[in-house]
This record gives structure tokens, C-alpha cells and sequence, in this order.
């Protein structure tokens, strides 16, 4: 299409300048690249585009430098441990999947321009990738405009339901809203609302103050630290002047802050027995890198735990260690992106090829035996899965004190925020898609 | 002497015009044939960055102001952009985002950019007024050299930080997306209409180059370069050179606005990000790549370094940094000049003393290009 | 309210305290010397990461060492730093005094260089980097030595360059073949550093008045360099020679400085004071790559709003901006106003800025504000100078 156009521009261009000579040159040239398969120039590019080939080419978008390289890296090794041993296993429709990797830097820009090579130019068949919200938001329209898949990992704040996107991570009312109601039940009325200065926890404690409003809690204060800001002290007086007799403290500030946030909550001799912080971006490995001297008696919500009891999950944490080393943990994002391999691998088999709607149409329903318990796609691209509060022990790993009976639905549009009440979300009904007002 | 001086010059300038419009030429009607789409989405954004570059060169590399702080021009001119087309989709209503924080009154300062003409003046003018009023600021106390530099850096972080923060006026970290929004009826992201900018991109590079090419000739040229060498001097003169430096920082700061808005709808929208500390310091080091000084060298170098960057990163995700660094090391020592810099001045030569072969000279007219003089100057170094 | 008061003024001295034995080192480095050295926080993150190190060799020795390794972190961090810094001052920065801004452009690269070697840095690319070392300064030695190559002798440099390059860079690829030698150190993730168990919990001074063991001990710190740096400084012979070099340079040559050796020297110092300032925010916050770029451009903010070139300067204007940031902040301007009609706006403004993030933005306006007043900081270099 853009060929055409531009040859139209190139026609009337030249004209005007009266070079037909130009145009006879090139005419030929713009027909053959004209087609779907023009790999790039000067590349090494052995197979063609996606499903073509003896391999199958998935994307890995992901930050291997920058802020985020701490956290984005470790769900790369999931990525990669789920696609060896698909592999191993003897491939997706008999192929062997080929990764080409690429760094988003941490940048949200750089994800753009990387999604954009890793559909255009490597012609992969899926992207897996992401982290951060806004890096999503800076690729989602990418995979939009050129219909394509992105395979989401990580726990977000909801608010979204694209066509090219799925998620595997947990919506709100699979981490957010049940942590507080936990609370609500179990720990005190009052909450104290810190996170750090970008869009999941801006949006994520606005969905927070709608709930506490509905259900009789109270929201005393909230603050935000700018990403990669370590001074808390302002943030820790103002907890104490506003819960001078101990209250809930719900935290989702990010991996950086969050070393700080809890050394100089320790230092300031606020403990868990008064002032429990619950987090939701504190998984295990973050555990390991603030010290679990810090953290004990602290809660975290998440779907999976490393303490999970069941033999999927074992067999999952010795692979994983025997692949990366005894001293790595696995945590939650790891698992929904072992999760979505799967997932993913599970709906081209099922396709039978890798044409992106029919992947698509073929994802909703797939399920998989998964670490953390069977976990279900569903039409609005979010998967039911099992919700856990932990509390965080001595040895960095947590003590399972609460979960669900059986998988959460997922609702990716807030039922407490007034301007996406009473909508949903349906992609397998053409009629209803992203955003459709439930009757 | 006068005489072959000036038709040395008409030649040179008939050289240069012949040159740059044999590239436009070429970046019209030959580049989108070589290039697939998404290499030439790169091309275009990185033609864009190439116009800040030009915005810093005229400061920098001509003035001597070392500016970290263009990303603040950079990011205001995109986001003037992105506004209007927030406004354009949103249609009578206003744009989604506003929702999910429980806005429901447009800002005033959203207004202005119903109108597209307004707004693709305020893409210029706004970063331009903003850098005048910074400039004067500083200029009148006298501030210079590398208190400028860190002073612009601390406002880049005053910016950052409130865009970065204020969710209810612009959408904070997400930023504003540009690809699903329309302009003319058509889709901002579609192939088409990127092509456009493209297009665009093309031609406000050329109009840019040619203003810092007028700007950097005649009287206010040399007085630019006066500041630069010798402050101090001009002011002995009875130039007052803060005007001077408020004027050209305003410039470059419109034309940073207008290469940040032509970047933003080129890279699928505008997030804060774009003032972030390195970026603002990365647009320095491609000038310094491609040679201050020279127009064309910041051209060259923003397109060299971003285009190595790009592949580099492609090649060697997990160590590309190291190159970079390792670039900047190397233009900073060995090529202070730049790569046009060093072609002009000293390639041939510094080849040759490479080789070992001696410049032929048959007469020194200089004690210091004597071989014999340079030889014991060596010596005693080395001892 | 006593206790609030008290406790303001603490907290407002501790981040003070922080920014200050951040600033020290680029104090002397750019106050001193007119280096601008981006790659200074880099140079904290090698003492932070100093300091892991030491912290993992001190829990082989058990339980009871665990709680003092930080007294041997502080030594090892500085050496560590300075050592860096030294190099870096010989091979770098030397080819670019009265260049100020080419510093800038070439330390800015250094720090990117220091960031990703913290990420990758495994034994399979130390040993490459070994072998580039060796052969190139050695084979240098050699042919200069062995063979009088004349006016040839830049072109065998250079090939002797381009060949150790190559074959180290292949010698650790292969290396890069065995898991074990190609596992990174410390990889892009944060490491873990604990503080010793006595510095992790409060002392209480009365029922509602404590102050964090961490806060007080990074202050005494703080004090104990500070005054380190006046003693050398004003009292040592090198010192002495610091200042007179920093004055007039050139006259300095002339009376028999060895400028060279002062300039390195001066460098490695600041250098060493960054990595003390890294084994002290470990303290507080994460150890990871990134930690330096999080300080950098608070530190330049303290040097400049002392006034360049004075101790002094940059010890009030960091106390100044940790108690303005903390009271901005926390919301205590907001308390302290009282509530009326009258002054609702400003209320409101105040409210509006009360947030970590706001304030940090107001800080920094009020710094440039405050820059126009008096542009060459609190302490200016009084000089006959015509310039500033």
C-alpha cells in the first residue's frame, strides 16, 4: 500500500521535475519489493517471514539495559527456559522456535522503534515483551496499526483491553482489589497510599480510594516518589503524622524506591506489627535485593509465590535453577511469562499455522497446567488465574496466608472507577470488542 | 587577492547549494525506494533529530553555549503537536485519558490547540519564547560556560519532573500517543501519512540548514563566533553579547520545537522521557561526532550516530552501551574536531604521519611545521 | 511541636547530609580542578558495589564479623574509587584540562562505559581485558625498546593496538563458551546489601523522638570526611600544593609543583571521597548500575549553589536544600500556615507541591531563582578576574 502511494508520489514528483528516466529506473525496482516478503537489506536473515522456514521467529522486547533491566531480565529467562523446552519437546508445528532478542533500553521510545523492527524487518510471528505500562502504551499502538500479537507478562493496572494485545499478568481485581479487601478484613480501615511517580500506581491507588470509599475503608494519605528517587524521609513523616497509631500501608512503588522505602521504614522503627505495608511489585527477587531483614512480617499479592505447593510448581522451580543457578528465585512475572509460551504455543497448534487472528481465535479457551494452578484465556485477552496473599519470612520467600478458591475472572475494565462502570470486554464477538457497555 | 577570495566563495556556496539540494533530491525520490518501511520510519525520526542537531550546533558549536537542557524545546514542541491531534480525535468530547483520572474539564491551556494553524505556530514560537525567557534569565547575570550547562540541566529536571508528574494536565509518564489520532482525516500512524512526515521531515531540515546557513554567515555569524572565542573582548567592544545569546538560544529552541514535533508523530507519541538527563546530552555528543562548527557535520552526525546506535543495538543488544561510550571516549580524544572537522583539517595529514611519511616541505614558514623542530619536540616529550 | 521541630531539623540535615558526602568529591574534582565529571556517580556505584563485595567476604567469616564489615567497606571504597579514578585521570581527563566542556561530552561516555561493565563484567571478559592490557602495553614497551621504527613508530603502535584488541576480544568470546567463566558478577539486577544489624533500627532518644541508626551514622561519616578534607587540604604539604595549583597554575610549574602529580592526585582523592559516598547510600537504598545517575545532578546542584570552588559553600548549600526539600516535601509548610481565608491560594500552592515529586520541581526552580540573584552561588571566588 505505502509503495503504491509512494510511487504515486514519485510519479507526480518526477514528472514535475521531468525526470522520467528516474521513474522508468525505478518502476521495476519498487514492483518486486513491492511484495509481503522483502527481508532487509544487508541482513542475515536466513527464514522468511514467520510461519515460513524450518523455524518460527518470536520476538523478545524486553529491557536488557537501563532502570529496568533489573526487573525485565529475569522474565527473560522465563521467556527463554519456556521456549527451550518447547524446543526440546520438538517445537511448535514441528518447527523449532527461533528467538531474535531485542532492547528496549529501559526507553519507552526504543520499545517503539524495536517493536516496529521486530515486525517489519525480522517478520517474527508473536512479540513477548514489555514491562512497565507506558512502555505498553508506547508499542500498543504499533501492534495495532499493523495487527499484530504482543504477549504481556507483568501485573498492570487494568483500563485496557486491545485486540493485539494479551495479558498474562493479573488485572486489578486479581491483585489489587482482593489485597485490600484483605486488609479491610484483616489488618485496619486506614491506608496510607505510596507509589512511585508513573501510570500503575497513579491509576492503581485511584482504583484503590474508589474501592476503600465503597467498602467503609479510608484513604489518609498518598504520595509518589519519582522513579529512582531514594530520599523517603518526607514520605515517612507524613505516614506518621497521618497514621500516628499504626494503619495499613499500601505500596506500589517499583523495585529502586522500594530498597529504600523499606530500610528507612525499618529505621524509622515503624514495624509490621503496626504499620503493615502490603506491596504489589515485590516479588521474590526484590525480596532478595532489599534484604529480607527489612521485609519480614511485610505482605505482598500476587497469583504465584515460590512456596506454591504443587508438583507443577516444583518441577518449574528445579528446571529453572538447574537451567540459571541454585541461587535464583522465581516470582510471579516470571511465571505468566512461562505462562504465556505456553499459552501462545498451545493456540498455534491449535491454528495450525501462525496467522495472527487465527492464533488469536485460537488463544481464547486455551488453558495450561501452570505453576501457580490451571490458568484459563478468556475472550477479553486476560487469564483466570488463582489470587495469593503472602507474607514474607525469614528466608526471602513468603508464607502463603491467603488465596482464592479457584481462578479469578479476570475484568480488565475498573467496576469502581466511574467512567468504565458496567463495560467489559469480548474479542471473540466482533459485535462487542474492547469496550462495550454490559447490559 | 579580494577578488579570488570572493569567487573562491560564490564557487563554495554554489558547491554547498548544489550538494544540499542533490540530497533532498535523494531523500525524496531514491531513499524510499532502497529502504523498507521500517528503515525509513528510522531515517525519518533520525532526519528529525537532525534538525535539533542543527538547533545545537548554531548554539554550541558557533556560540559556545553547551546547552543540556534542548530536550526541555525538544519535548514542549512535541507535545504542542500531540495535543492538537489528542484534540482532533477526541472530537466535542474531550481526550480519553482525562477520564481515568477523573477529569472532566479541559485545562485552559488545552484550548489554543483546537485550531491547527495556532498550533503549528506554537510548535515554534512556544519552545522559542520558553528559551528566550531561560535565556535571558541567565544570560543577563553573566552565567556561562559550564555553570550554563549545569543550570540548563537543572531546568531540564525541574521540566521532566512536573510533566513526568502532573497526570491530570497531560497524562504524566504515559505521555501523549499520536498513532491512533487523525490529522487532514487520515490516521496519523498509517503508512501514508507517515510518509508524509517524511516528506516534511525532509523539507523543514532543508529550511532549517538553510536559516543556520544565513544565520552563521555575514555580521551576526562572526559576532556568534566572537562570543564564542573571546566574550570578554566583544563586550570591550560595545557589543552587549547577552541579546545576542538570548536570540540564538531562542532559535535553536524553536528549532528544537519543530524537530520534537516532526519526531513525536514519527515515534507514535510523546512521554516525558524526552527530557530525560542522557537524551538532552546525547543530542551535544552528535554534533561533537559530526564536527561543531560545521552545519553539516551536525547533520552527519546525529544521522551517523543513531543509525550506528540503531544497528549496534540490533547486533549487540546486551553490550551496545559499551560502543556507544566508547564512541563518545574516542570523538571527545582523538577527533576533537568531528568527523568533518578532522576530514578538513587533519585527515591527510595525521594519514600520513600515521604512515611515517614525511610532508614534503621545501620551506617552513612556520617554526612549529619544521620536521627537525617537531622531531625534538617529540623527544623532550618523551623524555 | 518541640519534637516535630527537632525532628524537621534532623531529617532536613540527614538528606543534607547525603547530598553533601555526594557533593564533596565533585566539589574538589570540579570546584578545584574545572573538571566536570559526569562519571562521578558512577564512581559511587564502584563503592557501592565495593561494598557488596566486601559484605559477601565478611558472611564467609560468620555471624559476628557480618556486623562490622561495613568499617572495612569504607577504606576498600575509597581505595577502589580512587584507583578508578586515578586511571581515568591518566588516560582521559589529562588530554582535556582547560576543556571543560569536552570533559562533560568524555566522562558522560566513561559513566555509560562504567554502567554496562558493572552489568557484564564476568572473569571470561576480565581475563580479555587482561590480555588487551598486557599485550598492548606491553608490545608498546617492547618495540620501543627493541626497535628504533623512527618515524614509523605511530603506525606500530597502532597495529599493536588493533591486534591485542582482536585477540583479546576473541580470547574472551571463546572463554564466553564456558558457563561458569561467562557468568556475570553482579548482572543488571541489583544486588542485595544489607546494612549490619546495629545501624538497620532507631535509637530513641524519649517516647516520640528517634532518630534511624543509618541517618546518624551517615552524618558522622559525613563530618569525619569533611573534616579529612580540610585537614589535607589546608594543613598536609600535598594540599598545600592543591591550592596553589587551583590559584595559578602556571606560576606553581614554575616554582618546582609537579602539577601532573597534583592534578592526579587531586582527581583521585575526589574520586575516593565519590566511592565513601556510595558505601554510604548502600545504607539507604538499592545497589545497582544505575544508583550514580540517581545522585549526579543533586550533587551539581549543591556544588553550584555554594560557589565553585568553596568547602564551605557546599556544605550550607546542601544543608539548605535537605531542609527545604524535606520541608517542602513532607507538607510540614502546609501545617505550619495557619488556616484562613486569606492565604487559601497559597494553601492551595503549597498543598499542590507537598508531594516528593512536586517538590523536587520546586526545589530546583527555587536554585534557579536563587542563581539569579547571586550567580556565582553563596561563597563566590572573590578575584580581579574579569571573568565570573
Amino acid at each position: 500500500m505505502t509503495r503504491i502511494n509512494r510511487r504515486k508520489f514519485l510519479v507526480y514528483g518526477s514528472t514535475a521535475v521531468g525526470t522520467s528516466i528516474l521513474l522508468k529506473a525505478c518502476g521495476g525496482t519498487s514492483d518486486t519489493t513491492g511484495g509481503t516478503t522483502a527481508p532487509a537489506e544487508g541482513e542475515a536473515t536466513t527464514a522468511s517471514a514467520g510461519g515460513g522456514g524450518d523455524t518460527i521467529k518470536v520476538g523478545i522486547l524486553h529491557s536488557l539495559s537501563g532502570t529496568m533491566a533489573i526487573s525485565e531480565t529475569t522474565v527473560v529467562d522465563a521467556e527463554e527456559l519456556a521456549i527451550k523446552e518447547i524446543n526440546a519437546a520438538g517445537g511448535v508445528l514441528g518447527k523449532q522456535i527461533e528467538i531474535v532478542k531485542e532492547d528496549g533500553a529501559s526507553d519507552w521510545d526504543t520499545f517503539a522503534e524495536k517493536a516496529e523492527k521486530l515486525i517489519d524487518q525480522d517478520q517474527v510471528s508473536v512479540v513477548f515483551g514489555c514491562w512497565t505500562s507506558a512502555s505498553r502504551k508506547k508499542v500498543l499502538p504499533v501492534f495495532e496499526a499493523k495487527d499484530h500479537m504482543l504477549w504481556y507478562p507483568v501485573q498492570y493496572e487494568g483500563q485496557e483491553c486491545s485486540k493485539n494485545i494479551f495479558y498474562t499478568g493479573a488485572a486489578p481485581n486479581q491483585q489489587i482489589e482482593p489485597a485490600v479487601d484483605w486488609l479491610l478484613e484483616n489488618k485496619g480501615k486506614d491506608f496510607f497510599l505510596v507509589g512511585s511517580d508513573y501510570v500503575f500506581p497513579r491509576t492503581a491507588n485511584n482504583i484503590i480510594k474508589e474501592q476503600l470509599k465503597a467498602k467503609g475503608g479510608t484513604t489518609v494519605g498518598e504520595d509518589y516518589l519519582p522513579l529512582g528517587n531514594t530520599e523517603v524521609t518526607p514520605i515517612i513523616t507524613k505516614i506518621k503524622a497521618a497514621l500516628p497509631d499504626g494503619g495499613v500501608i499500601f505500596n506500589s512503588l517499583n523495585g529502586d524506591s522500594n530498597v529504600a522505602f523499606f530500610k528507612q521504614l525499618k529505621g524509622a522503627g515503624m514495624g509490621p506489627d503496626k504499620y503493615p505495608v502490603m506491596s504489589v511489585s515485590i516479588a521474590e527477587e526484590e525480596v532478595r535485593t532489599i534484604g529480607p531483614d527489612f521485609l519480614k512480617g511485610h505482605y505482598a499479592a500476587w497469583n504465584y509465590f515460590q512456596t506454591v505447593e504443587s508438583p507443577e510448581n516444583e518441577k518449574w522451580v528445579s528446571d529453572f535453577k538447574a537451567e540459571y543457578g541454585d541461587d535464583r528465585v522465581t516470582n510471579d512475572p516470571m511465571e505468566a511469562a512461562y505462562i504465556m509460551v505456553y499459552l501462545w504455543s498451545q493456540a498455534v497448534e491449535k491454528a495450525g499455522s501462525t496467522d495472527i487472528a487465527a492464533v488469536r481465535e485460537a488463544a481464547y479457551g486455551q488453558t495450561f497446567d501452570a505453576p501457580g494452578g490451571t490458568v484459563t484465556m478468556n475472550p477479553n485477552h486476560h487469564i483466570s488465574k488463582i489470587v495469593r496473599i503472602g507474607e514474607i519470612r525469614e528466608d526471602g520467600l513468603f508464607d502463603i496466608v491467603s488465596a482464592t478458591d479457584g481462578p479469578v475472572t479476570p475484568i480488565p475494565w475498573n467496576q469502581f472507577v466511574e467512567d468504565t462502570k458496567g463495560y467489559a470486554c469480548d474479542w471473540s464477538d466482533p459485535a462487542k470488542g474492547g469496550k462495550y457497555k454490559e447490559a | 587577492m579580494i577578488t579570488t577570495k570572493s569567487v573562491g566563495k560564490k564557487r563554495r556556496r554554489t558547491l554547498e547549494a548544489g550538494i544540499v539540494i542533490g540530497l533532498i533530491l535523494f531523500l525524496l525520490f531514491i531513499a524510499p525506494l532502497l529502504l523498507t518501511d521500517f528503515r525509513l520510519g528510522l531515517l525519518g525520526r533520525f532526519l528529525a533529530l537532525a534538525i535539533v542537531a542543527l538547533g545545537v550546533d548554531l548554539i554550541w558549536g558557533y556560540t559556545g553555549l553547551l546547552s543540556l537542557g534542548q530536550g526541555i524545546f525538544f519535548a514542549l514542541g512535541g507535545y504542542a503537536f500531540a495535543m492538537h491531534l489528542q484534540l482532533n480525535l477526541a472530537g466535542d468530547g474531550i481526550p480519553e485519558f482525562f477520564g481515568l483520572y477523573g477529569v472532566s474539564e479541559l485545562p485552559w491551556f488545552w484550548q489554543p490547540f483546537y485550531s491547527l494553524p495556532v498550533t503549528l505556530i506554537a510548535i515554534v514560537v512556544l519552545p522559542g519564547i520558553v528559551a528566550g525567557l531561560l535565556g535571558y534569565l541567565v544570560f543577563r547575570n553573566r552565567i556561562r560556560g559550564v555553570y550554563f550547562s549545569i543550570l540548563t540541566q537543572a531546568m531540564l529536571v525541574v521540566f521532566f519532573n512536573f510533566f513526568n508528574g502532573q497526570q491530570k494536565l497531560i497524562n504524566g509518564t504515559n505521555g501523549l500517543t499520536t498513532d491512533t489520532t487523525l490529522l487532514f482525516g487520515q490516521q496519523v500512524g498509517s503508512d501514508r501519512m507517515q510518509f508524509v512526515f517524511y516528506v516534511a521531515t525532509v523539507i523543514v531540515l532543508a529550511l532549517t540548514y538553510g536559516l543556520c546557513r544565513w544565520l552563521t554567515r555575514g555580521r551576526f555569524g562572526r559576532l556568534l563566533i566572537a562570543i564564542r572565542d573571546d566574550e570578554n573582548r566583544l563586550r570591550f567592544s560595545g557589543y552587549n553579547p547577552a541579546m545576542f545569546k538570548v536570540l540564538v538560544f531562542a532559535v535553536a529552541g524553536g528549532i528544537a520545537g519543530a524537530a520534537g514535533a516532526l519526531y513525536t508523530v514519527q515515534s507514535s507519541g510523546i512521554t516525558p522521557q524526552y527530557m530525560s538527563v542522557a537524551f538532552s546530552i546525547e543530542m551535544v555528543i552528535w554534533v561533537a561526532v559530526g564536527g561543531r562548527a560545521t552545519l553539516g557535520g551536525a547533520v552527519l552526525g546525529a544521522l551517523v550516530v543513531n543509525w550506528a546506535q540503531a544497528l549496534l543495538s540490533e547486533q549487540f543488544p546486551e553490550v551496545w552501551l559499551f560502543f556507544q561510550g566508547a564512541l563518545f571516549l574516542l570523538v571527545v580524544t582523538v577527533l576533537p574536531k568531528g568527523i568533518v572537522g578532522w576530514f578538513r583539517d587533519d585527515a591527510v595529514r595525521q594519514i600520513r604521519d600515521l604512515l611515517g611519511i614525511q610532508p614534503q616541505l621545501n620551506t617552513y614558514p612556520d617554526l612549529e611545521l619544521d620536521p627537525d623542530v617537531k622531531r625534538e619536540q617529540r623527544e623532550l616529550a618523551g623524555k | 511541636m518541640l519534637d516535630g521541630l527537632i525532628n524537621g531539623i534532623f531529617n532536613g540535615i540527614s538528606i543534607g547530609a547525603v547530598l553533601l558526602i555526594v557533593a564533596l568529591g565533585l566539589a574538589i574534582v570540579f570546584g578545584l580542578m574545572g573538571v566536570i565529571n559526569l562519571a562521578h556517580g558512577e564512581l559511587m556505584m564502584l563503592g557501592a558495589y565495593t561494598t557488596y563485595v566486601v559484605q559477601n567476604g565478611f558472611k564467609s567469616f560468620g555471624d559476628g564479623a557480618q556486623d562490622f564489615y561495613i568499617l572495612a567497606a569504607l577504606p576498600l571504597s575509597f581505595l577502589v574509587a580512587a584507583l578508578v579514578g586515578l586511571a581515568l585521570e591518566r588516560s582521559v581527563i589529562r588530554l582535556l584540562y582547560g576543556r571543560p566542556l569536552e570533559t562533560l561530552l568524555a566522562t558522560w561516555g566513561v559513566s555509560l562505559i562504567l554502567q554496562q561493565f558493572v552489568r557484564s563484567v564476568s572473569w571470561a571478559m576480565t581475563f580479555g581485558l587482561l590480555v588487551v592490557c598486557l599485550l598492548l602495553f606491553g608490545g608498546r614497551a617492547a618495540l620501543s625498546k627493541l626497535a628504533n621504527l623512527g618515524p614509523r613508530q605511530k603506525l606500530a603502535n597502532f597495529v599493536v593496538l588493533v591486534l591485542s584488541a582482536g585477540i583479546g576480544v576473541t580470547l574472551g568470546r571463546s572463554l564466553n563458551g564456558n558457563d561458569a567463566l561467562a557468568k556475570p558478577w553482579f548482572s543488571a539486577r541489583n544486588v542485595d546489601v544489607t546494612a549490619p544489624s546495629w545501624l538497620q533500627d532507631s535509637i530513641s532518644v524519649t517516647d516520640t523522638l528517634s532518630f534511624p541508626a543509618a541517618r546518624l551514622f551517615i552524618i558522622a561519616l559525613t563530618i569525619i570526611c569533611l573534616v579529612g578534607t580540610f585537614w589535607f587540604l589546608n594543613k598536609s604539604a600535598w594540599g598545600l600544593r592543591i591550592r596553589a595549583v587551583t590559584q595559578n597554575r602556571d606560576m606553581s610549574a614554575c616554582l618546582g609543583i609537579p602539577t601532573k602529580r597534583v592534578d592526579a592526585l587531586t582527581f583521585a582523592l575526589g574520586s575516593g571521597l565519590a566511592g565513601i559516598a556510595g558505601c554510604a547510600v548502600t545504607l539507604l537504598g538499592s545497589v545497582g548500575p544505575n544508583l550514580g545517575s540517581n545522585y549526579i545532578v543533586d550533587a551539581f546542584m549543591v556544588v553550584v549553589v555554594g560557589g565553585v570552588g568553596k568547602l564551605v559553600g557546599s556544605i550550607v548549600a546542601a544543608l539548605i536544600i535537605g531542609i527545604v526539600s524535606y520541608i517542602l516535601g513532607s507538607g510540614t509548610l502546609v501545617l505550619m500556615l495557619p488556616s484562613s481565608e486569606a492565604i487559601q491560594p497559597l494553601i492551595d500552592t503549597a498543598t499542590f507541591f507537598a508531594t516528593t515529586s512536586m517538590a523536587k520541581v520546586l526545589v530546583f526552580a527555587l536554585i534557579i531563582a536563587f542563581l539569579q540573584v547571586k550567580p556565582a552561588g553563596l561563597f563566590p571566588q572573590k578575584g580581579r578576574s574579569v571573568e565570573v
